[in-house]
């Protein structure tokens, strides 16, 4: 990884650490909404940004993730911590289900049918498909985390359970990046015919690209289960989808660093000018529209640096 | 002895137009063989049926006695067919070692786990990959622009580095579709040595062209198809001759 | 026996709705190739402007209760359809030669705008259409009481629908617009003017759009802010199933999902009922993505 992106993530790190130190509440509380957010559009990065699938039903692997999150803790009482990887290969499992009747459509066609996925598990959930969905309700009394004893309760201590997290996923999948893994999701996506050719299996890594994706979405669902205790399909709407979307577009699709920053700006900005409320939502359309005119690349696209000059051997 | 790649009553059919009809030939391993003939003649398709872009309607296609029918087109790059594009089919936002990596993708075994858990097979899978496509980079003469993106290449260095990414799959039998498109005399002299090298290597070749003089000095063997039918065959100094082939061209021999 | 007939009108009264909603994805989409996410809130401005009209101008107070709405449709139309044009010159042609996934999330960005600049001007409550514009009788139709406004809703929209279609088919700028759907640069070569041709598309589409608002305004009495989204989501859903792009298919689908959503509701479950335009649509699009009508495109390699 290059040395200066390396530096700013480390300064970024020292400032966010501090934050829960310097900041009350209601904003460290924020910060949690961001990270959660920066964990969906890394998600959702692999899927539109690396493998260039358009895809606006996000929300759905998310909610899948809550869910089985929610019943675990509050059926069979499995602490919520544990039900964190399960989570996470419940929503990879919808996702590979889910994913392999479609996944060679068209790009628009494509988008069309992950809306339509988004909505009809939206609308299970509300109609309390299998009985413990809770319906439109939800789901209430999901148990706190506890990590080592410690239990988390407080923002602050969310913060840093969520925000580790973050470190972790922005680890690995920057190890994704340079790895034949992500090239081939790359090559699917600036070419797919060109990659087919090459010898990629494009419809392989398409369905893998969707479904690690909604691992990390189904996880980040069970982070927010533990963080509200409680869960209704309302946080599980299309806007949801959009919204995700929108910060990976508007960040840079394709770079972690680029979306990490667009969750900020996408979550962090509406806050700051909270007393707006109505007139917020009407200029951030504005600011969809104008952006994408002016600067269709995101705020902070990044180029995987693949190789440096020294990786290369040169005939001596 | 069979033939590398045997085509046997090939038929594709777009909606009402034929393609290509009963079209049949053989490519012998270690060969040159050009296929040309006016345009329309279907000769594009004929290769996309052959790569599994498109699927035959009818007819065989064996190559090492295999039935390529059916195949998706990755698994036919990993038994050992790779190909060039006529329009260049580069992945142009990526560097020139990005591109030429992407034929080494078949021939590596890294999953998803081990790009996150990067254990040392795979560290050792990468430096070897990376050392390959720098030697296919090195043997179309494009060392010095290793890490420049596609999009920033010259035209004719955009078609040599689409011949280094198809020779990075190992291939046995490259297919070329058009590779001097838009190339300059001297370009398509370099190309021609280009093909004679990748001779010397035990691969076999099989090309699209239209120009002839390329044809005539590189193909030991030549095909031609008019309309979707195959017309003729045979060594160059046949088909020069051949009256149906000066007939279907019209004397539209390029320089 | 009744009830199914009854559902059927039914069907075929909101399927009218359906479709001419519909229209708009589709045109657009055919010479653009660019699904228009902003149009189900052009629709809901229909309902909406229609609501003010008729409460400030007392229109059918004035020239009676046929002509006061005839007048206030022409006006809707007129308004919502001046209202696409600007939609498109803002948010679309800067990005005409921008990757795709650019105007999409322009069109969501104008999306989000109209639909909050709706709220802002009217409030976020249902607005309410005033009674007894048109009579609320119901009419015997062969031995069935069937409301009228379910009757004209229905008639209204074949009628509007077909007028596009004699539109399309028979005059020259209706042809102007299918041959730049086929292939726009072809058509810029025969001397076609493609800009002039897709404003007027996104005037007749939105125009549609908006006599459909106006027209659920009239038959379910109120208007809501996020209907737009559901009626959008669902017309769209019609235009895929008819073949996007697909005039006449819009046409057809739209009856079509009509007609299937309100038996389904009826017979299956109202709970499900949003749900199975969701999975018709996936279905169609898994089976066959082109439509019931539409065309294969081919990628050339």
């Amino acid at each position: 990884m290059n040395r200066k992106l390396l530096a700013s993530y480390a300064l970024a790190a020292a400032v966010l650490a501090a934050a829960p130190f310097l900041l009350d509440a209601y904003w460290v509380d924020v910060l949690n909404s961001v990270g959660l957010y920066a964990l969906l559009a890394l998600s959702l990065n692999l899927i539109l940004g690396d493998a260039g699938l358009f895809n606006m039903g996000q929300a759905a692997f998310y909610a899948v993730g809550a869910y089985v999150a929610a019943i675990l803790s509050t059926r069979l009482h499995v602490p919520i911590l544990w039900a964190l990887p399960v989570s996470g290969l419940a929503a990879a499992a919808f996702a590979a289900v889910v994913a392999r009747p479609v996944i060679h459509l068209r790009g628009d066609y494509l988008l069309i049918v992950t809306i339509g996925m988004g909505e009809i598990v939206r609308i299970a959930l509300v109609n309390d498909v299998g009985g413990f969905t809770g319906g439109a309700n939800g789901i209430f009394g999901i148990a706190r985390p506890s990590v080592l004893g410690h239990r988390i309760r407080t923002p602050q201590d969310f913060f840093f359970l969520i925000w580790a997290f973050v470190a972790l996923t922005v680890f690995l999948f920057h190890r994704l990046e340079q790895s034949r893994f992500g090239r081939a999701l790359n090559y699917l996506r600036e070419d797919e015919v060109a990659a087919e050719g090459s010898g990629v299996n494009t419809t392989r890594y398409k369905l893998m690209a969707f479904v690690l994706g909604a691992a990390w979405a189904g996880m980040t669902g069970s982070l927010y289960a533990a963080k509200m205790t409680i869960i209704s399909p309302e946080s599980f709407s299309f806007w949801e989808s959009v919204l995700v979307f929108i910060i990976v577009i508007l960040g840079g699709s394709g770079s972690i660093p680029g979306v990490i920053v667009g969750a900020f700006l996408v979550v962090g900005l509406p806050e700051i000018f909270r007393g707006f409320a109505t007139a917020r939502m009407l200029v951030f359309g504005l600011v969809m529209m104008v952006m994408m005119v002016f600067r269709t690349q995101g705020l902070l696209p990044f180029r995987p640096v693949r190789f440096k000059e020294s990786d290369v051997p040169r005939p001596t | 002895m069979s033939a590398l790649l045997e085509l046997r009553d090939v038929t594709k059919t777009f909606g009402g137009l034929t393609a290509v009809n009963d079209v049949s030939f053989d490519v012998a391993e270690g060969s040159v063989v050009g296929l040309i003939g006016p345009n329309g003649a279907g000769k594009t398709t004929t290769f996309n049926v052959i790569t599994g872009n498109h699927r035959a309607d009818r007819g065989t296609i064996r190559f090492q006695d295999r039935s390529l029918v059916g195949m998706p087109t990755h698994r036919i790059v990993s038994l050992g067919i790779a190909r060039t594009f006529q329009n260049i089919r580069l992945f142009q936002q990526l560097s020139a070692l990005e591109n030429v990596l992407a034929g080494r993708h078949c021939r590596t075994r890294a999953g998803l786990f081990a790009a996150m858990a990067r254990p040392p097979g795979q560290a050792r899978e990468e430096r070897e990959a990376v050392a390959r496509a720098c030697s296919e980079l090195a043997f179309v003469h494009l060392s010095d622009r290793t890490m420049e993106l596609a999009k920033n290449l010259a035209y004719g260095n955009q078609r040599r580095l689409e011949i280094a990414r198809a020779l990075a799959t190992d291939p046995k039998l490259l297919v070329l579709d058009e590779p001097a498109g838009g190339m300059n005399e001297q370009e398509t002299d370099d190309l021609v040595q280009l093909i004679g090298k990748i001779r010397e290597r035990g691969i076999t070749v099989l090309l699209i062209e239209h120009d002839m003089t390329l044809v005539m000095r590189a193909c030991e063997y030549i095909v031609v198809l008019e309309y979707g039918v195959k017309i003729a065959e045979g060594p160059p100094a046949a088909i020069q001759s051949n009256p149906k082939v000066i007939e279907a061209y019209l004397g539209t021999e390029e320089a | 026996m009744e009830q199914f007939l009854q559902q059927l009108t039914n069907g075929l009264a909101v399927g009218g709705i359906y479709a001419l909603i519909a229209l708009g994805y589709t045109m657009v989409y055919g010479v653009l190739k660019l699904i228009n996410f902003a149009h189900g809130d052009l629709f809901t401005y229909g309902g909406y402007l229609g609501l003010t009209l008729l409460t400030s101008l007392l229109l059918q107070g004035r020239l009676g209760a046929v002509a006061g709405v005839l007048v206030l449709a022409a006006m809707v139309m007129g308004l919502v359809g001046l209202l696409g044009v600007i939609l498109e010159r803002a948010a679309y042609r800067p990005l005409r030669e921008s990757p795709r996934l650019s105007a999409v999330v322009s069109a969501l960005g104008a999306s989000i705008f109209l639909q909050n600049a709706l709220m802002l001007i009217y409030g976020a409550r249902v607005q309410v259409y005033p009674e007894g514009i048109l009579p609320q009788t119901a009419v015997s139709v062969l031995g069935l009481q069937i409301p009228l406004m379910r009757i004209v809703v229905a008639l209204v929209s074949l009628v509007m629908m077909a007028a596009l279609y004699l539109f399309v088919q028979k005059t020259k700028i209706g042809t102007a617009i299918r041959a730049a759907a086929i292939d726009q640069g072809a058509a810029r070569l025969m001397g076609i003017d493609v800009n002039r041709v897709i404003s007027l598309v996104f005037l007749i589409g939105p125009a549609l759009g908006g006599a459909a608002g106006l027209l659920v305004g009239l038959y379910y009495g109120q208007v809501n802010f996020t209907m737009g989204w559901i009626y959008g989501m669902k017309a769209f859903t019609a235009a895929i199933i008819g073949g996007i792009g697909n005039i006449p298919g819009a046409m057809v689908g739209g009856l079509l999902l009509g007609v299937v959503e309100a038996l389904g509701a009826a017979y299956v479950s109202v709970a499900w009922k949003d749900a199975i335009a969701f999975l018709v649509l996936i279905l169609i699009l898994i089976v066959r993505p082109t439509g019931l009508l539409g065309e294969r495109v081919a990628e050339k390699v």
